[in-house]
């Protein structure tokens, strides 16, 4: 009790939020075989949480690929190196910005929506109609939801990296005049499908699952009111974008 | 159905302290009561969405409060519950609302769940909203699809929370009739929490007064109605001095307006 009013308040706080919401993820795992008799609803999910984001996640993808066109050809030009330029903007984005950057992006477009969603449903009775007529939400509301942004994170993530190899393309190839050739086959040969490509799937993987649990976590157990409701959108911003990041360092380290 | 001993402490209010209640099967009982004195609550209290912190609540004999969530959920499939807010699922239209108990536990085929939705929407007046979304409802409709909603799976106990709120009188008519219809030919069980007392007299055959946390008062309307004491006098004749107070508890007008002696 008093740790909520002395000066670790903030801290005693999150820690309390991670607990919850730790405890809250295992019911949504406990719920995930009992939400498969819902699969219209996870399908409804993939849609407005993946499809959905798509116009973002391309849009930011192409400018991040442009930009690191521009800013390693002017790096690699300083050695003599311009040739790789495929293969290191390829790199970057498989293993590091891709997931990243499309987690961070899906936090703001879809988990804002999933957790204001939710959390309106909570303060305007719908989660309680739904225990009164015998409908668990977690199976109905949360676990789809949960299920549709492990699903559809490493598919943006793919998105994201095309559009930003496109970009990179665009700018190295058809704007400072490097060879054609030369761009594609330096990255085919030096990227690894395995070591490269598929942990940076391994990692939107987890960012997904991470970002969706929080926002599913904030909007159901919001304040009712709409000031509850603005709060705990915040919250699954920052705490989405310190988690991601955290996870990133922790799964970068044990997967080189 | 019996309710014993019930005692719920909110925050630092005491909600209930020693409420005992009986709800006869197939009769309708109203329990009354003012604003906040936890009609909403002892309703939450009976399907189990809250615990009370002492007290037995028996539905056909199993208690509540101890019941696993399976058996809650089992329970629940057998109750009819019209929420104070109505509480309709606003990504789904009318139709679908109404449907949703069905669709969840049922397996029916599509024109036979159709036909037993668009009965009930009849019943309630709105087979021709039934493409509507809830934000294009207004309160009373809103209302009325919920009970629709409610008695779509013909539950043997229907719990309506304030479901005179709203309505226009041919609306408020047609409801009564309707709560009535669903006893007298279903041999269905209903508890009414409102604070009506002219439309709570034409369908209930059993009345409970809460205030203060305590029954004060129990019996027929007829009875009610002519019952002398203090507490009914004052709800029935809506004074606003009496024992039950007007004013939510406070400190006393003349300091918080700064006039006291103390504050000076
Ligand atoms: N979650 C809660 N925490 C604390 N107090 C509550 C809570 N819910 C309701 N109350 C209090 O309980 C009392 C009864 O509420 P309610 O059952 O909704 O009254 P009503 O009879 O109007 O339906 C109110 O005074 C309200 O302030
Ligand atoms: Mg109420």
């Amino acid at each position: 009790m008093n740790a909520r009013s002395g000066p670790f308040a903030g801290i005693a706080d999150a820690l309390a939020q991670v607990g919850a919401c730790g405890l809250f993820g295992l019911q949504v795992l406990a719920a995930l075989p009992a939400s498969l008799r819902h699969w219209r609803e996870s399908v409804r999910q993939i849609w407005f949480t993946g499809a959905m984001s798509l116009v973002i996640i391309m849009t930011c993808g192409l400018f991040v690929g442009m930009v690191l066109g521009l800013q390693l050809y002017y790096v690699l030009s300083i050695f003599g190196g311009t040739a790789a330029l495929g293969t290191v903007v390829s790199l970057s984005l498989y293993r590091e910005l891709g997931p990243v950057v499309t987690a961070l992006l899906f936090a703001g477009r879809a988990g804002t929506s999933i957790t204001a969603e939710i959390g309106l449903m909570r303060a305007t009775d719908q989660l309680d109609a739904m225990e009164m007529m015998a409908v668990d939400p977690i199976a109905y509301v949360a676990a789809p939801r949960f299920l549709a942004g492990i699903i559809a994170m490493p598919l943006l993530a793919c998105v994201f990296n095309a559009l930003g190899i496109f970009g990179a393309h665009l700018v190295g190839v058809s704007w400072l005049g490097l060879d054609n050739g030369t761009f594609w086959s330096n990255m085919t040969s030096s990227v690894d499908v395995w070591k490269d490509v598929v942990n940076g799937v391994w990692k939107s993987v987890a960012f997904g699952a991470v970002v969706a649990l929080i926002a599913v976590f904030q909007g159901y157990t919001t304040a009712p009111t709409s000031e509850g409701v603005a709060h705990a959108t915040t919250r699954t911003v920052v705490f989405s974008s310190i988690v991601v990041l955290a996870i990133d360092f922790v799964m970068t380290a044990f997967l080189m | 159905m019996r309710v014993r001993g019930l005692r719920t402490v909110l925050g630092r209010k005491t909600i209930f302290d020693g409420v005992d209640v009986d709800i006869p099967r197939g009769k309708v009982t109203a329990i009354m009561g003012p604003s906040g004195c936890g009609k909403t609550t002892m309703l939450r209290h009976i399907t189990g969405q809250r615990m009370p912190d002492a007290g037995r609540i028996e539905i056909d004999g199993a208690n509540v409060p101890t019941l696993s969530r399976q058996a809650l959920f089992d329970l629940r499939e057998k109750i009819g519950y019209l929420f104070q807010n109505s509480a309709l699922l606003t990504d789904y239209d009318v139709f679908e609302n109404v449907a949703f108990p069905l669709r969840q536990h049922l397996r029916l085929p599509e024109d036979v769940l159709r036909n037993i939705v668009l009965t009930k929407l009849e019943a309630v007046g709105l087979r021709g909203a039934a493409a509507l979304m809830p934000a294009e409802l207004s309160g009373g409709m809103a209302r009325r699809v919920a009970l629709a909603r409610a008695i779509i799976r013909d539950p043997m106990l229907i719990l309506y929370d304030e479901p005179f709120v709203g309505l226009d009188p041919i609306a408020l008519n047609q409801v009564l009739r309707m709560i009535r219809t669903l006893n007298d030919t279903l041999g269905v069980t209903s508890v009414l929490v409102a604070h009506e007392f002219s439309a709570v007299a034409r369908v209930a055959d059993l009345v409970y007064l809460l205030a203060g946390g305590k029954v004060v008062a129990q019996g027929t309307p007829e009875a009610l109605r002519k019952d002398p004491s203090p507490w009914t006098r004052q709800f029935f004749g809506g004074e606003a001095d009496g024992p039950v107070p007007f004013q939510y508890p406070a400190r006393d007008y003349a300091t918080d307006l700064g006039f006291s002696e103390a504050a000076r």
